[in-house]
């Protein structure tokens, strides 16, 4: 049976509808906004790092519920949870190395505190944590570049030669001395931060920044000769024809003492 | 009775302080609960650690925010144990008690748009339009379908709830700009409009205290003269009609699931004739 609307209630579900509608074109607007926000805030910036066990950031973005745990057990107080304004997604734990870098606890007690797993439960040794990658940035100013031996940030790192090593150079300055360069070495950088914040320059020559800006990546299908060389136990395409060298018994070769 | 003064013929009729009762009871409780997270970083004495999104009670009691877990999951994450056993202990506590008991008893920002709509009254401001009461639930599939589109969770880069319980424990910020937002909003565009329109995380404690024990009934209901003071306090006024006047229900008990629970509509009726207690005692006076 079919009773036809009355006047004031047709009012009223036209006005119900309306609202329902601005509503709906509202919530979207909203939802949009802060999508577009999201994309943009997504980046984090260089030298906000987070803590140890930290899921790649799109997945962290995803899981991190900004309670703040991980930040109150730091018992370094390396941790802080981002305000609006940071420049960190707000209510997002990180740490600035220069400031207060992470001192790698042997128990990682942030992790341990992160109820949602945002900081992976799997990481049970802090060597294994990948917060950033050290990059020795500046060479103009690195005391060690210079040809001294300030070697402050090698002697501090945790994992001192394996994640960084000092590898003698020539010092073409005095041509009798040697360079020892700070090397940092991904395979073991735990990117801390130690060297950063130790670093004795005004501003510090070694820094440590989220892998992604520090690190580079070789195209997978690129094959080095001489690792398919040892791999195989010879050379893969025989023995070749050695052509002599000509025409440069008269060349100086420039800087060589005559 | 006075639009601009509800309340007044309670504290002649039954003094000041029982004209307050609950709410100082839910500004002790919010002010409590906040301070046993602010001990910690102040004097060093950890009761509670974390923030309202999640926290670790003397190191043993996890608690996790429902809204916030369930963001979590549509992000596609798949949480720890502890985020898990601390939702379901917050899920049990406020199935039981009310879930928009979390609004009225605990949430900061509720302090904020009682203080709007106080000042709203006092001014006698009648502008703006508030929207639809269900844009709350639109804004909460909203939130949860870009959180679902995107796999990060989108509503926290703007959720003042988030903001404003984060910034007074952990340092505000910029935040304080939006917490002034919603200030402004309730008190010049939309009468409650935050809490009681918009609010997703309001919305959600909605859904889970559909079933909940403790409710307020107008178990005295004879006796109301109709001096609308409960109406003109309540943050969800619709949700008293069918209890007061018996419209489309027998019984005075508020059974709406937006009622907060929070007592105000006790305070201020001078003829007594709210109670707070169980959803089964439906008995009259
Ligand atoms: S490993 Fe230790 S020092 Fe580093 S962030 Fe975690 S708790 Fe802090
Ligand atoms: S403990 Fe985990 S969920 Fe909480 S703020 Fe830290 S990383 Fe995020
Ligand atoms: S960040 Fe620096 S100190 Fe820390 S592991 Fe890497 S090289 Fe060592
Ligand atoms: S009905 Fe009473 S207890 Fe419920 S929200 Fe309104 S004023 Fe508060």
């Amino acid at each position: 049976m079919n009773v036809p609307a009355k006047p004031a209630a047709n009012a009223l579900r036209r006005r119900f509808l309306k609202d329902v509608a601005g509503a709906a074109g509202g919530a979207c607007l909203l939802a949009l906004g802060a999508t577009v926000y999201a994309r943009q805030a997504r980046a984090l910036p260089p030298l906000a790092i987070r803590p140890p066990g930290a899921l790649a950031e799109e997945a962290f973005l995803g899981a991190c519920i900004r309670c703040g745990l991980c930040v109150r057990d730091c018992p370094y107080g390396s941790l802080t949870l981002a305000a609006l304004g940071d420049g960190v997604v707000s209510g997002t734990p990180y740490f600035t190395a220069r400031d207060v870098p992470c001192e790698m606890c042997e128990d990682i007690p942030c992790v341990k505190a992160c109820p949602t797993g945002a900081l992976t439960h799997d990481l049970h040794d802090i060597r294994k944590a990948r917060m950033g990658l050290a990059v020795l940035i500046d060479q103009e100013n690195c005391l060690n570049f210079l040809g001294l031996r300030c070697d402050v940030c090698y002697r501090v790192c945790p994992v001192i030669d394996k994640a960084i090593t000092l590898e003698k150079r020539h010092n073409p300055r005095s041509d009798r001395h040697a360079l020892l360069i700070p090397t940092v070495h991904a395979d073991a950088c735990t990117g801390c931060g130690k060297c950063e914040k130790s670093c004795v320059l005004p501003e510090a020559a070694i820094k440590v920044l989220p892998t992604r800006l520090a690190q580079g990546a070789s195209d997978p299908h690129y094959r080095r000769g001489w690792d398919e060389k040892a791999k195989a136990g010879g050379s893969l395409i025989g023995e070749q024809v050695q052509l002599p060298v000509r025409g440069l018994e008269e060349t100086t070769v420039p800087g060589a003492t005559p | 009775m006075s639009a601009q003064h509800p309340g007044r013929d309670a504290v002649v009729a039954k003094g000041w302080l029982r004209a307050h009762k609950w709410l100082l009871m839910r500004r002790s409780m919010q002010i409590g609960i906040l301070a046993m997270f602010l001990v910690g970083p102040w004097f060093g004495w950890w009761i509670v650690k974390g923030n309202l999104a999640a926290s670790r009670t003397l190191e043993v009691l996890p608690l996790t925010d429902p809204f916030v877990f369930l963001q979590m999951l549509a992000a596609r994450h798949v949480p720890e144990m502890k985020a898990v056993i601390g939702v379901l202990i917050v899920l049990g506590f406020y199935l039981l008690v009310g879930g928009r008991v979390f609004c009225s008893w605990v949430c900061p920002m509720n302090v904020v748009t009682d203080a709007a709509s106080w000042l709203r009254r006092r001014l006698g401001l009648k502008g703006g339009h508030a929207p639809h009461a269900a844009t709350r639930y639109g804004v909460l599939v909203a939130v949860l379908m870009t959180t679902a589109l995107t796999g990060v969770q989108v509503w926290e880069w703007v959720n003042p709830v988030s903001m404003l319980q984060r910034g007074l424990i952990f340092g505000f910020g910029l935040a304080w700009v939006i917490v002034v937002g919603v200030f402004v909003y309730d008190l010049m565009l939309a009468g409650r409009g935050w809490c009681a329109h918009l609010c997703p995380a309001g919305a959600t404690y909605a859904l889970l205290g559909r079933w909940s024990l403790w409710r307020v009934a107008a178990n005295r209901r004879s006796a109301c003269n109709d001096c609308m003071d409960c109406f003109a306090v309540c943050p969800e006024p619709q949700v008293i009609r069918p209890a007061l006047k018996a419209l489309g229900q027998q019984h005075p008990v508020i059974l709406d699931s937006h009622c907060t629970n929070c007592g105000r509509c006790v305070d201020v009726c001078s003829q007594n004739v709210f109670r707070l207690g169980s959803r089964f005692n439906r008995s009259e006076q």
